[in-house]
């Protein structure tokens, strides 16, 4: 069995002469792991991943699903896979059980459809028409969809977007109980708590290019420092100046003020009150937080994930 | 080791029937919609008891005698009139012949009207039986009113044959891009499941449909206004099979590159339209210059409506109906093998 679960080498997706979506993506995804790929809307994170899908030709590149390969291996790879796709409608007028039948009749093995149900909390549902679920309820359903085949590998796109807190919590409790058997995952997002909590590696991309990959914590510390000191008023502070005092890696203007990357609080806020102090100006507002991905990705490009 | 229950045709088709069984729309247009045009059109166009002959009688003498001798027959409904207004009401169509008395009497009428011609027929036997005229041989009238030649004997196979159309083209062509916008062909694509298995499951779903269609309608027809089927009901669903079938042909071939509802039921009013009107559902084809009627006679629902009216009320056999048998038969197979060919699948 090889070891990849995933590996695709200078994927290049072109629609037209005008839109390259996925430009040279090089991605090794392990047995076993959760990967998530992240990136703003238009990122080529959709692309990317339907190309894994077998559901997009590749322009050029070379991909790779379990040690086999779209153009030879399509029916037995469809077996192993479980996916949803960034938005499908499922027939309104079947019931939630029903179409979850429908999906198992078309796989040779699977799980048992009302045991999928239960798995994502849609049991009691079992008999209502899909078009009376709720959002969260729908995708939960789609998800159920995707696991009804027993999948090795499992591709969800943005599978909580525009979802409720609690409907995202019960998605991630049904990912990380499909990852607890060893089995595989990949998944987009644009939500950085999310990406935190699930994935054990990340790539973020953006405009079609990997832009930085790793554990959340590597790409944490390695790119935004341990921490985030958000001050305000940002008014006739120096960027530059602020960059360069000791203990902070960089700075950024924000809507909200100023935000400085540290890597050592306890020496980088006394250097910036004695800073402040020194030009006669108050702070009006000083908080700190720990460093998100989406401060990974701010520093990267110097824009936001959901500009 | 799989049973039917668990196939994924068997169950794409289960799906398929179960959607158009739920979806109110497609049951309306294609039950409910037939019959109440069935039962309107068949009360607007039911066959009328005979009308009495009307007559106007001019005035002068011997007038009221003759208009008494008139009234007594149940055949004509006369009227005393000047001799002014008795042309007038004659040019007015308000009665069909003018009756002048005198030797001899003088009949007015328009011999370029059926009416008028039948008017002077009537009125003059009626006077004639009253001046004392002895008929010379015995008649027995034998009143007969047979099913088969009225109205809606001609219009419940027109029906039928213009539901099979539409819902062979609504329920193929529009279910399948609805299927490709709403991402779900996508979808099922990401499965293992055989492209043909789709696509054959909304023929199957069409033709177990059938077996819902044709008996309601034709049972509705014979029932309510005792519409007759004088073929055999094999031969009558066999001919609906292959108009259900080259109309899902063309439903298919519709959807097989359309990206969105709006160009699928574009096409579909384009192709349906013609037929509406020339295929001879409400009226007969003969209605229509004699140079256009080999053309509308090659019309998927002309074929079918002709054996179907030729099954129902002449009672043909499957010679009778071999030619639009072969025409649905080229279009079925012409339709689908073009539309498995040229079927956007992504
Ligand atoms: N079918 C398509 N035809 C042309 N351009 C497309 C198509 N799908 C996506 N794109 C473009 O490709 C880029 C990447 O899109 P997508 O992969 O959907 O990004 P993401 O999922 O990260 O939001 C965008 O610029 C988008 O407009
Ligand atoms: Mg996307």
């Amino acid at each position: 069995m090889p070891a990849l679960a995933i590996r695709c080498h200078r994927l290049v997706k072109r629609y037209s002469p005008e839109v390259l979506a996925v430009d040279g993506l090089d991605l090794e995804v392990e047995r076993g792991e959760c990967f998530g790929l992240l990136g703003p809307n238009g990122a080529g994170k959709t692309t990317t991943i339907e190309v894994l899908e077998g559901l997009l030709p590749p322009t050029s590149g070379d991909v790779e699903v379990l040690g086999q390969r779209w153009a030879h291996d399509a029916r037995s790879l469809r077996e192993k896979l479980g996916i949803t796709l960034q938005e499908t409608h499922l027939p309104e007028r079947l019931t939630v059980l029903e179409v979850v039948r429908l999906f198992r009749a078309l796989y040779r093995s699977g799980r048992r459809p009302e045991e999928v149900l239960d798995l994502v909390s849609l049991g009691e549902k079992a008999r209502a028409y899909q078009r009376t679920l709720s959002g969260g309820q729908k995708q939960r359903l789609a998800v159920a969809c995707a696991l009804v085949g027993d999948p090795e590998l499992l591709f969800l796109d943005e599978p909580t977007t525009g979802l409720d807190p609690q409907s995202r919590r019960q998605l991630w409790e049904v990912i990380a109980s499909f990852r607890r058997d060893g089995r595989t995952v990949l998944l987009t997002t644009h939500y950085m708590d999310e990406a935190e909590r699930l994935c054990d590696r990340v790539a973020i991309v953006d405009r079609g290019k990997l832009i930085a990959l790793g554990t959340p914590k590597e790409l944490i510390a390695r790119v935004a420092g341990a921490e985030v000191v958000e001050l305000a008023p940002a008014d006739g502070l120096s960027l530059s100046a602020l960059g360069e005092l000791p203990g902070v890696q960089g700075a950024r203007r924000e809507a909200d003020g100023i935000h400085l990357t540290v890597d050592r609080a306890h020496v980088a806020i006394p250097a910036l009150l004695a800073f402040v102090e020194a030009r006669g100006k108050a702070l009006t507002r000083l908080a700190t937080h720990s460093a998100t991905l989406e401060d990974v990705f701010v520093t990267l490009t110097g824009r936001h994930l959901r500009d | 080791m799989k049973v039917v229950g668990d196939s994924p045709l068997y169950q794409l088709t289960l799906a398929r029937l179960k959607l158009l069984f739920r979806e109110p729309g497609a049951m309306f247009w294609t039950f409910g919609f037939p019959m109440v045009l069935a039962i309107a059109l068949g009360i607007a166009f039911r066959n009328q008891p005979p009308e009495p002959v009307r007559a106007a009688v001019q005035d002068g003498s011997g007038a009221a005698a003759m208009l008494s001798a008139l009234a007594k027959s149940a055949r004509v409904k006369p009227e005393l009139l000047s001799a002014a207004s008795a042309r007038q009401a004659l040019r007015d169509g308000a009665v069909a012949i003018v009756v002048a008395p005198g030797d001899p009497v003088t009949y007015v009428f328009d011999p370029t009207r059926p009416d008028s011609r039948l008017a002077r027929l009537v009125v003059n036997d009626v006077l004639q039986r009253a001046l004392g005229r002895k008929d010379v041989t015995r008649a027995r009238d034998e009143m007969v009113t047979e099913p088969g030649a009225r109205y809606i004997d001609f219009l419940i196979p027109g029906l039928l044959g213009l539901i099979l159309m539409s819902s062979g083209l609504w329920g193929i062509g529009y279910t399948i891009v609805e299927t490709r916008t709403k991402n779900l062909l996508k979808r099922m694509l990401a499965t293992p499941m055989r492209r043909g298995d789709f696509l054959l499951s909304f023929v199957l779903m069409r033709v177990v449909f059938l077996f819902a269609e044709v008996p309601v309608l034709v049972g509705f027809g014979h029932f309510v206004f005792g519409v007759p089927v004088r073929g055999s009901l094999a031969l009558l669903l066999l001919v609906s099979l292959l108009g259900a079938l080259s109309f899902g042909g063309i439903g298919l071939l519709l959807a097989s590159r359309a990206q969105n509802i709006q160009t699928v039921s574009g096409l579909m009013n384009l192709v349906m339209m013609p037929m509406y009107v020339g295929s001879g559902v409400f009226f007969s084809i003969s209605k229509f210059p004699k140079a256009v009627q080999p053309y509308l006679k090659a019309l998927p629902l002309t074929a079918l409506n002709d054996a179907l009216r030729a099954i129902m009320n002449e009672g043909a056999g499957l010679a009778g109906v071999l030619p639009q048998l072969a025409i649905l038969t080229g279009i079925t197979v012409v339709s689908f093998a073009v539309a498995v060919k040229l079927f956007r699948w992504s």
